[in-house]
């Protein structure tokens, strides 16, 4: 108990620089390693809020969070009459900037938009998280996981145009929006002042939590699991260690974020893209070289989808897990990329709508699928060879695979069984995809919080110190209830989010009528094959 | 025949092209326009701090651009007895100097040849040589 009260005290107020000094306490004294009882504290903690988002349906085992995304998917596909599959063309217009005055020059572009919301989504939800959801669930994970991207675009878009919509242009120019702006202002506006005061203030607790624990917690624990298995797995002088990444991690993030050294960001920023097209490109190679694989494994990711193919959970266990991780990578009706996407320049709210609509299509639709295809081919999940099963590990409650893996180490062994020299490339990539997630995070919790707590200096230092100290817990605490607590934390958002998405919708569909007609019309100027007069 | 107009691509420093282009316009009588471009793609990556930023460092560029560097360079050019005018541009530098020399249907381009070798300019080719080779109309080039 000592260390209890020793640790969390100081450590609140000092962070990044005094824990070493109790991890060699703890070795002394205890002989439990840091990493458990930070464990011991946390996991008792969240474990009621993580029950209570993931309880299940009664008489099944499918969590009526899940339910309620993909039902708000599906009545948003329904209600914008499948604008995600009408609008893509245009929308890559608009990426392109064929309708973007060239007055506008330096500000916001579409693309620019675009690139951050996906930079701040895509990393290890596309890795990690589809190692979990193919582990546990099965290849038909894959199945849902595309179905859920696709229809998750329609959230993406009822979201980010009313990110737009109701964003904040504060007088000395800067821009920022997000759902508890357009909770608070939207619902105001027809006539329900109170609720959306409720809403938003929900969604922007659950937020900073989210920015804590998946934002930050989840990708901290990961990118260390990486660097370990790099190491030299057992070996690794960083295995039980979690805290040397941790501080490491929490102090390149205390430079950017609270140093304000841009440069470190702006390098992270442009590696991202260039690692996103390497991991791409390294899973085409993959998928071609073992291209009489792949009708198979799309055999059985469509069979999975509705058998289970031997995965203890059946049809149930690959859905949920598919719904979960394609929701936790591409965070469709979660409501943080709105905060991102807010800040584009535009004069229809509805544009960015469209161009946000590619986002879960890049990520999930197209990033996820990759993954899934490398891990379903890479033959690394047991099978067995009579029945063509896959072979149940009850204990660990997954399939059965060489040394028992999941998550980014499941990713990088079926990587590395194709390409010997793939995990390495993989690490980097994880490790900055971890902190750019991290970056953008440590900005969507930050905007929250200031909603909740006034916009001042001392509580904007106040959260991002915070934000810190959180790195080096994720990076110390076992898998279990770091993944836990963040998937319960975002899906929260959704809560909020979504009852507002509903009220809010016909106000996206009149945005979106009037824009349709004014393109039809030809009175949005297209700047882009014509040269004015 | 009308005023003939000279543009001047000015990157901010180099005075020489500047000093230069106003002895060639008050010879021959011609209009000068400096064209400053401050440089921005629209395909660069941002973080959210910078997007929720940008619209206000865009305002602080041009005020800063304008007050400090081509407000009193007109004035003083202006008090030479020149016409003379500027704008300030966000974007490619080559591609906004074409675009402005076309659309203003000017005579001649003035531009230094950039002192600077940044790696940059050693991988993409420096303003200078891009308007050498792609400028419709006779191209200056000050050392």
């Amino acid at each position: 108990m000592r260390f209890r009260a020793a640790f969390l005290l100081p450590a609140l107020m000092t962070t990044a620089h005094a824990l070493p000094a109790w991890a060699q306490e703890a070795e002394d004294g205890g002989g439990a390693s840091i990493d458990q009882w930070i464990d011991s504290i946390v996991a008792p903690v969240t474990s009621p809020f993580v029950n209570f988002i993931f309880a299940s349906l009664p008489g099944t085992n499918l969590p009526w969070i899940v339910l309620w995304l993909i039902t708000a998917a599906v009545i948003f596909t329904f209600y914008f009459g499948f604008v995600q599959f009408r609008m893509v063309p245009h929308a890559i217009q608009l990426v392109r900037g064929h309708y973007t005055s060239p007055d506008a020059a330096g500000e916001v572009t579409h693309f620019q938009a675009l690139a951050t919301a996906v930079s701040g989504t895509v990393g290890l939800g596309n890795i990690a998280g589809v190692g979990v959801a193919i582990a546990v669930g099965g290849p038909g994970a894959t199945f849902w996981m595309i179905l859920s991207g696709l229809f998750g675009m329609a959230s993406k878009f009822t979201e980010c145009t009313l990110g737009v919509k109701y964003r904040e242009e504060h007088p000395d120019g800067r821009v920022s929006g997000g759902p508890m702006h357009y909770l608070k202002k939207g619902m105001a506006e027809i006539g329900k002042p109170g609720l959306g005061k409720g809403l938003a203030i929900g969604f922007a607790i659950c937020c900073v939590l989210a920015s804590w624990g998946g934002g930050n917690m989840f990708q901290a624990n990961q990118a260390h699991a990486q660097l370990v298995v790099i190491t030299g797995g057992e070996e690794s002088f960083l295995n039980g260690r979690g805290w040397i990444t941790g501080v490491i991690m929490a102090a390149i993030v205390f430079l950017v974020i609270i140093g304000g050294i841009k440069s470190i960001a702006r390098v992270t920023e442009k590696l991202v893209p260039f690692m996103g097209i390497l991991y791409l490109l390294a899973a085409l190679i993959v998928i071609i070289a073992n291209i009489d694989h792949v009708g198979a494994a799309f055999a059985e990711i469509f069979e999975g989808a509705f058998t289970g193919l031997g995965v203890a959970g059946g049809l149930i266990g690959a859905l949920i897990q598919g719904l979960r991780r394609a929701t936790f990578s591409n965070e469709a009706g979660i409501g943080s990329a709105a905060i991102a996407h807010s800040a584009v320049q535009t004069k229809h709210p509805v544009t960015e709508g469209f161009v946000s609509m590619l986002e879960p299509f890049i990520d999930t639709v197209v990033i996820c699928t990759a993954t899934a295809l490398v891990i379903t081919i890479s033959g690394v999940l047991q099978q067995d060879p009579t029945t063509g099963l896959y072979v149940w590990d009850e204990a660990a409650g997954r399939i059965a695979t060489e040394g028992g893996l999941t998550g980014v180490e499941l990713t990088s062994a079926a990587f590395g069984s194709r390409i010997s020299w793939f995990p390495y490339v993989l690490a980097v990539a994880v490790v900055l995809f971890a902190f750019s997630t991290m970056i953008s995070w440590s900005y969507y919790g930050l905007k929250a919080w200031l909603f909740l707590f006034g916009d001042n200096p001392s509580s904007e230092l106040f959260f991002k110190l915070l934000f810190c100290f959180f790195v080096i817990v994720g990076a110390a605490i076992s898998l279990g209830s770091v993944l836990d607590f963040s998937d319960a934390s975002l899906f929260a958002m959704a809560i909020f989010n979504i009852i507002g998405c509903y009220f809010l919708m016909p106000i996206v569909k009149r945005e979106m009528t009037s824009y349709m007609s004014k393109l039809r019309s030809g009175a949005i100027p297209k700047y882009v094959g014509e040269q004015p007069a | 025949m009308a005023n003939e107009l000279f543009i001047v691509a000015y990157d901010g420093v180099d005075r020489d092209v500047v000093d230069y282009a106003a002895v060639r316009a008050k010879a021959s009588g011609a209009s000068l326009h400096i064209v400053h471009v401050l440089h921005w793609s629209p395909y660069s990556f941002l973080t959210p701090q910078e997007l929720e930023e940008r619209k206000m460092r865009r305002r602080e560029e041009l005020e800063r651009a304008r007050s400090t560097l081509l407000d009193p360079l007109v004035a003083e050019l202006k008090g030479g007895g020149l016409s003379v005018d500027c704008e300030i541009r966000f974007g490619s530098p080559t591609e906004l100097i074409l675009e402005v020399a076309k659309t203003r249907q000017a005579s001649l381009i003035f531009v230094g040849r950039s002192g600077k070798s940044s790696i940059e300019n050693k991988i993409f080719g420096s303003v200078t040589l891009g308007l050498a080779q792609a400028a419709p109309v006779p191209t200056v080039i000050v050392p």
